[in-house]
């Protein structure tokens, strides 16, 4: 069992939450993920690290509500405990890896929504590391932005999207990308990180702007081990599994669309549950699933 | 009177009932039943059974402790060479081991050896006592993966003294045991659990959720965390896909996956939180049994299936008795298929897959016939999921993060005659080792790696 040091609301429906889990803190580096289980029958969750302290033993973690398993984890206060807790997983980011070649680059980071909390940790490391990067932070509106306090201690520059104009620049991350770009900034090196249509764009407009970027998949996964394969991304015609080989690939290479089509997979499965978790006894149809009088 | 050239029949679940659920399929003898099969046995001079056995299990010698009566002296006997008699007696492939070499089997049929070590087995886990803890002398060794290697590795161990702790990526501990073979072939409850629960009461240590080679490495067992010696028993789980077109399409899984789900994540069952596709028409490509673990799953989880495998029902690799049951159960073979495409629709959903004909032509290097291609044979056999079971190599995160540790062209760990890697006091066995194999002789292998240890610990710290 692994104890839940902190938990603190970001949002209506993002979670941070602080855990002891010894045997990851040691270890883990950013861009790498963890597996989660809430309880004894709970399934998998790969979720990517957002914090760690190696002193205090503690790994953080963000999670946005989107099906049941993640509704219950949200649920979750300081003093509770999270039954399986595994890690660290996949690679590090590879400018932690490679940071020879990137110390004195240019780096822009693109975050989308709650997947700014991934990206927290890398342009953290690279502040520590004496590096400060561009951060784009991109959200549906304001409401949805996470972590931008934090953000703006260790960036150089944190520039805001909302998709309403609610908060910062009204428009979507491409166009500051674009606009960025026009205004005469360089960048050696993308770092995008958030849905995969995002990436995909992002990945589009990058090649155009000959820019090398890095996305990190976030794919459906069982073991997080390299066992299951489920979580397999064709990068460059190439099949390769997130969970080992990732989680970040060369977004010009990546096959984004079959990504895409290959997340929908247990969409549908994933809402009933969370609606059948959500409502209880309440519910009463609409699912188009359970067969009730709304249905 | 018995007609001594037949077995005495094992009970089974009714196949039309047990097609509709997850309980075991094989009844097992009761104690009446095995009395009278273990009368059957000719108690050979020369047994050729025990040579016929991986691991040389005294067997006409347990079989006379079932004739009197002495069930839990037959299973103490079967001890002294198999850590896991429940599981290897469920799962072990005794057409071709054991049971191949009976002298019975010329005229008749073969004394049914892997049912009467089940039934010690099951006898003693009801009747025996619990296990006392052992004492250690303090000597700290490390077991990676918890699977049928690395139980056997830590069951001797312990009882040499040891002090003995088994690391597992996963959240439970069993290994292939447990997110491979599906419960109605081996029961988790009932049999795994016991086995790893007396390990536990021994003294042995298991900790879970510990990926070696990420959140530690072999070299930081051996310099920070005090392990004198290290055992690597961390199986095959890399799966295998075919490299065809289709094969990123929804709906296509590995057999891992599928089995990792179902049975890990106890996905069959009506309120799990892991999901498991309901498939109405599956093809399972492969023919051994993991293929048949597959299609037996799917069968009960609703669907119509059909395995695909390139050559005959002759070179079919897995256990008779596993192919028998999944006929029984409903699975259709289509032998020597072979797959060239999936189809998707345009949601990326799978809707079929084309096949091509074979026939079988010279023996390969294997020793089985080769399957030649039948060109312009193709036809398109209508499925929704697919899964490929055509093997698994293992996993290189171990080999990749460890200093010194060697490979073959395979990953699969080099070993010398004491099972010791190229690493000094880091030893390996099991499917790490050989590529997938048997459970049994990765059972061995956790045995024969235990002997070395202790040699090589006797050696290096002057006791």
């Amino acid at each position: 069992m692994y104890e839940i040091l902190d938990s603190r609301q970001l949002t209506e429906n993002i979670v941070e939450l602080k855990i002891l889990a010894p045997w990851v803190a040691k270890k883990c580096l950013p861009g790498q993920f963890v597996i989660i289980r809430t309880s004894d029958d709970g399934e998998r969750i790969p979720l990517t690290i957002s914090d760690y302290d190696r002193t205090e033993k503690s790994v953080s973690i963000v999670v946005q509500v989107v099906g049941a398993s993640s509704h219950k984890l949200a649920k979750l206060k300081k003093g509770d405990f999270i039954h399986d807790f595994v890690g660290p997983l996949g690679n590090p980011s590879e400018i932690i890896l490679k940071f020879d070649e990137f110390k004195d680059k240019n780096m822009l980071f693109v975050a989308g929504g709650v997947d700014t909390a991934p990206v927290y940790p890398q342009v953290k490391w690279l502040f520590e590391n004496g590096n400060k990067a561009d951060v784009i932070v991109g959200a549906r509106n304001k409401d949805l932005l996470i972590l931008t306090e934090e953000m703006q201690k260790v960036a150089n520059q944190l520039y805001i999207c909302t998709d309403d104009g609610s908060f910062g620049f009204g428009g979507r991350v491409t166009e500051m990308i674009n606009s960025l770009v026009k205004l005469g900034k360089k960048y050696d090196l993308c770092v995008a990180i958030g849905p995969v249509i995002m990436m995909k764009f992002v990945s589009l407009l990058t090649k155009t702007l000959s820019i090398p970027t890095i996305v990190s998949m976030n794919p459906i996964m069982v073991d997080g081990t390299g066992m299951c394969g489920a979580c397999r991304v064709t990068v460059g015609g190439e099949v390769k599994f997130a969970c080992v080989d990732g989680p970040e690939f060369d977004g010009h290479l990546v096959d984004f669309d079959e990504a895409m089509k290959r997340q929908t997979l247990y969409k549908t499965f994933e809402g009933r549950a969370y609606l059948k978790e959500k409502e209880g006894d309440s519910h009463h149809g609409g699912c188009g699933f359970c067969g009730g009088e709304n249905d | 009177m018995i007609d001594l050239t037949k077995k005495i029949p094992v009970k089974e679940q009714e196949p039309k009932l047990r097609a509709l659920n997850f309980e075991e399929v094989c009844l097992g003898y009761t104690a009446e039943e095995a009395k009278l099969e273990a009368t059957r046995c000719l108690d050979c001079k020369n047994p050729l059974c025990v040579k016929g056995c991986p691991v040389q299990i005294n067997i006409p010698s347990f079989i006379k402790e079932i004739k009197n009566d002495n069930f839990l002296n037959a299973y103490e006997i079967i001890k002294r060479d198999s850590s896991l008699p429940a599981i290897c007696g469920r799962v072990c492939p005794q057409e071709t081991q054991c049971e191949s070499k009976c002298v019975r089997g010329i005229k008749g049929e073969a004394i049914n050896i892997g049912k009467l070590e089940r039934f010690c087995a099951d006898f003693a886990l009801e009747n025996s006592q619990k296990p006392q803890k052992q004492k250690t002398n303090g000597i700290k060794v490390a077991v990676v993966g918890s699977g049928p290697a690395g139980l056997a590795c830590a069951g001797d161990l312990i009882n040499l003294g040891y002090e003995v702790t088994v690391f597992e990526a996963l959240h439970e501990f069993g290994g292939v045991l447990v997110y491979g073979i599906p419960e109605f072939r081996l029961p988790k409850q009932k049999i795994v659990k016991k086995e790893i629960e007396n390990l536990r009461l021994k003294g042995v240590n298991f900790v879970k959720n510990v990926v070696v080679g990420k959140s530690v490495t072999i070299d930081e067992l051996l310099s920070e965390e005090g392990f004198s010696a290290v055992f690597i028993g961390t199986g095959a789980g890399l799966p295998t896909f075919m490299n065809v077109k289709g094969e990123g399409l929804n709906g296509v899984f590995s057999a891992n996956e599928y089995l990792t789900r179902s049975n890990l994540m106890g996905a069959f069952l009506k309120d799990s939180a892991t999901p498991i596709k309901k498939s109405k028409k599956v093809v399972v490509v492969g023919g051994g049994n993991v293929a048949m673990d597959s299609a037996r799953t799917a069968v009960r989880l609703g669907a119509e299936v059909h395995v695909v495998y390139r050559r005959g029902e002759e070179e079919l690799p897995a256990r008779r008795e596993e192919i028998e049951h999944a006929k029984e159960e409903g699975v259709i073979f289509n032998l020597l298929n072979n797959p060239v495409e999936i189809l998707g629709d345009e949601n990326g959903n799978v809707c079929g897959v084309k096949v091509i004909k074979m026939k079988l032509g010279e023996p390969d290097q294997s020793g089985r016939r080769k399957p030649i291609e039948l060109q312009g044979s193709e036809f398109v056999i209508d499925a929704d999921t697919v899964i490929m079971a055509i093997g698994t190599c293992s996993n290189p995160l171990i080999s990749n993060s460890t200093s010194g540790l060697q490979t073959n062209y395979k990953k699969c760990l080099l070993v010398d005659e004491r099972l010791m890697t190229t690493k000094d006091g880091v030893f390996a066995g099991g499917d790490a080792v050989t590529g997938s194999a048997t459970v049994i002789l990765a059972m061995g292998a956790g045995k024969k790696a235990t002997k070395s240890i202790d040699e090589y610990l006797k050696n290096k710290l002057n006791i």
